[in-house]
């Protein structure tokens, strides 16, 4: 999934305080299941937001809304009646939904409710960690199912480091060594011999570096 | 292994001589004379002097200016090259750049991460590794090709050296790891600095028992400690490094005026003892910021006199 961390209310507070009426909108995908920017958080916040600007003696309407995703039109389109209602949107979806909704309702400003982190996994509940940086050509068959480019604190396709220390990365304690882990798990399947095989220059072209991305798939597109 | 290059360097560890070599690190400013002087002090002592690429990822005098100042002084340079900063347009511009100098050795290296220095809100790069940098001075020199292709008109002539971390983990595959660099295309080897001999001595061991020491120069990196306190800053907080315990505690053990001298011997029996390891090549001292005792160091090592007219 996508992981997101909620933005500090300060923050949203800032952006929203010169607005007298705005939607809170949520997403059901990642961000619900990473407790940042589902129907629960977009509850909390809008009550946190109704609260502040009542103390603050300032009339400002602040509604709820959860959609299924924000990176689809089709959900988007839920919001096309209602959207004029509105001086401004605090979208808690990743910064997907955050443009897609932007691009959509290109009148309303929209701003983000929270910090997108990375494609990640929930290693227990409160703890996420990343897993992809989308290179565009996946190399997991080749390191045992672990990624270097998105584990590996230098990217290293032919690592550990020298600051591999006890299985954990130079830059911090609480960080595995995604060589060590690499070659635990080669070992684990009998595949350690495959380590000196010199993994190539990368063609980055297929990530960030080649520029703003695309997938075209011609047979499913109609 | 016969000498491919005009290094010095390489001449000196083809006529089977034990190799001296040193570094000095660029300073945080733009005088010229932060790096001539630490030159002065070491170049009747060594072969040849590293310079390091912004270590510890603290922003420095660069690596190739320093190197160019030192062929200015009629001195043979290692130009150590990270791919932290570096995409690969820049390195083999660099590269060149070298060599439109005539520095005939290059260090490839990946670079402590940013973290560490003065821009840790920095990006990095790491568009290659270390072991593909080798491939691609390799590339340059024997091909005479750029990465994409092109032919380069007056390819680079450099020796190529990487380093390598006995000490670092998992231990099982830093002798898997030294093939892979040879693999590469590495001709010489400095490694992280010895304080474990033992753990050292088991790492050549087993490079022996594949043959790696008969197909790279491996040159022992050895750095004095200054005090106990360095010593301990070493032994806990340098990533990568293996202190012993008896090695913190000698230095503890004698008072702290002598601590400088203890630090000396300690580096000089370290030498002495791995001359007698096989397959050692050389010494790589590494005197931090304390360049003047490496004299003294190669001196009391039986380095000294070292080899004219190759």
């Amino acid at each position: 999934m996508i992981v997101a961390d909620k933005k500090p209310i300060e923050e949203i507070i800032d952006m929203v305080k010169g607005y007298q009426k705005i939607l809170i909108a949520g997403c059901n995908e990642c961000v619900t299941v990473c407790e940042a920017g589902g129907k629960k958080e977009v509850g909390v916040l809008a009550s946190a937001l109704r609260m502040y600007f009542m103390n603050e003696g300032k009339k400002i309407e602040v509604d709820e809304i959860t959609l299924e995703r924000q990176c689809d039109h089709e959900y988007l389109e839920e919001m096309r009646n209602s959207i004029d209602q509105y001086d401004a949107v605090v979208s808690l979806a990743c910064g997907v939904g955050v443009q897609f909704m932007a691009e959509k309702y290109f009148g309303t400003p929209v701003y983000p409710g929270v910090n997108t982190c990375f494609m990640g996994v929930t290693e227990e509940r409160g703890v996420w960690s990343e897993r992809c940086q989308g290179c565009g050509q996946c190399i997991l068959g080749k390191t045992a199912g672990i990624c270097p480019i998105s584990r590996c604190a230098k990217r290293l396709l032919n690592g550990p480091c020298g600051g591999s220390t006890q299985g954990k990365c130079e830059i911090s304690k609480d960080l595995d060594c995604a060589w060590q882990l690499i070659i635990d798990r080669l070992k684990e399947l009998d595949r350690l011999d495959e380590y000196e095989e010199i993994a190539p220059i990368k063609d980055w072209s297929t990530e960030r570096a080649g520029g703003p991305r695309r997938v075209v798939r011609e047979d499913v597109r109609q | 292994m016969s000498a491919k290059t005009p290094s010095r360097l390489e001449k000196i560890l083809d006529s089977g001589q034990l190799a001296v070599t040193s570094e000095c690190g660029p300073p945080r400013g733009s005088d010229p004379e932060a790096i001539t002087k630490k030159a002065e002090m070491i170049k009747d002592h060594v072969d040849a002097i590293n310079i390091t690429d912004n270590q510890t990822s603290v922003t420095r005098l660069s690596s190739l200016a320093s190197c160019i100042h030192l062929k200015l002084m009629g001195l043979e340079p290692t130009l150590q090259m990270v791919v932290r900063d570096r995409n690969r347009i820049a390195l083999q511009s660099d590269i060149l750049g070298a060599a439109s100098f005539d520095i005939h050795n290059i260090l490839c290296l990946s670079g402590d991460h940013q973290v560490f220095g003065d821009s840790s809100q920095g990006q990095n790069v790491f568009d290659l590794d270390s072991m593909q940098l080798i491939q691609t001075v390799r590339l340059m020199r024997d091909e005479g090709k750029f990465l994409g292709g092109d032919d380069i008109k007056r390819p680079p002539k450099m020796f190529v050296g990487a380093a390598a971390n006995p000490f670092a983990d998992p231990f099982e595959i830093r002798v898997p790891r030294l093939a892979k660099k040879i693999a590469a295309g590495v001709e010489f080897i400095q490694t992280q600095c010895i304080y474990n001999l033992d753990k050292f001595e088991l790492w050549m061991k087993q490079a022996r028992d594949r043959g790696l020491h008969e197909k790279v120069y491996i040159l022992a990196g050895v750095t004095p400690f200054k005090s106990a306190g360095m010593a301990k800053y070493m032994k806990n907080r340098v990533p990568g490094m293996d202190v012993p315990d008896e090695v913190v505690k000698r230095m503890a053990g004698v008072s702290k005026e002598n601590q400088p001298e203890e630090g000396v011997n300690i580096c000089v029996e370290t030498i002495q003892r791995l001359k007698e390891c096989e397959g050692v090549r050389g010494f790589h001292i590494m005197a931090i910021e304390w360049e003047e005792k490496v004299p003294e160091i190669v001196e009391r090592s039986g380095l000294y006199p070292r080899p004219k007219d190759l």
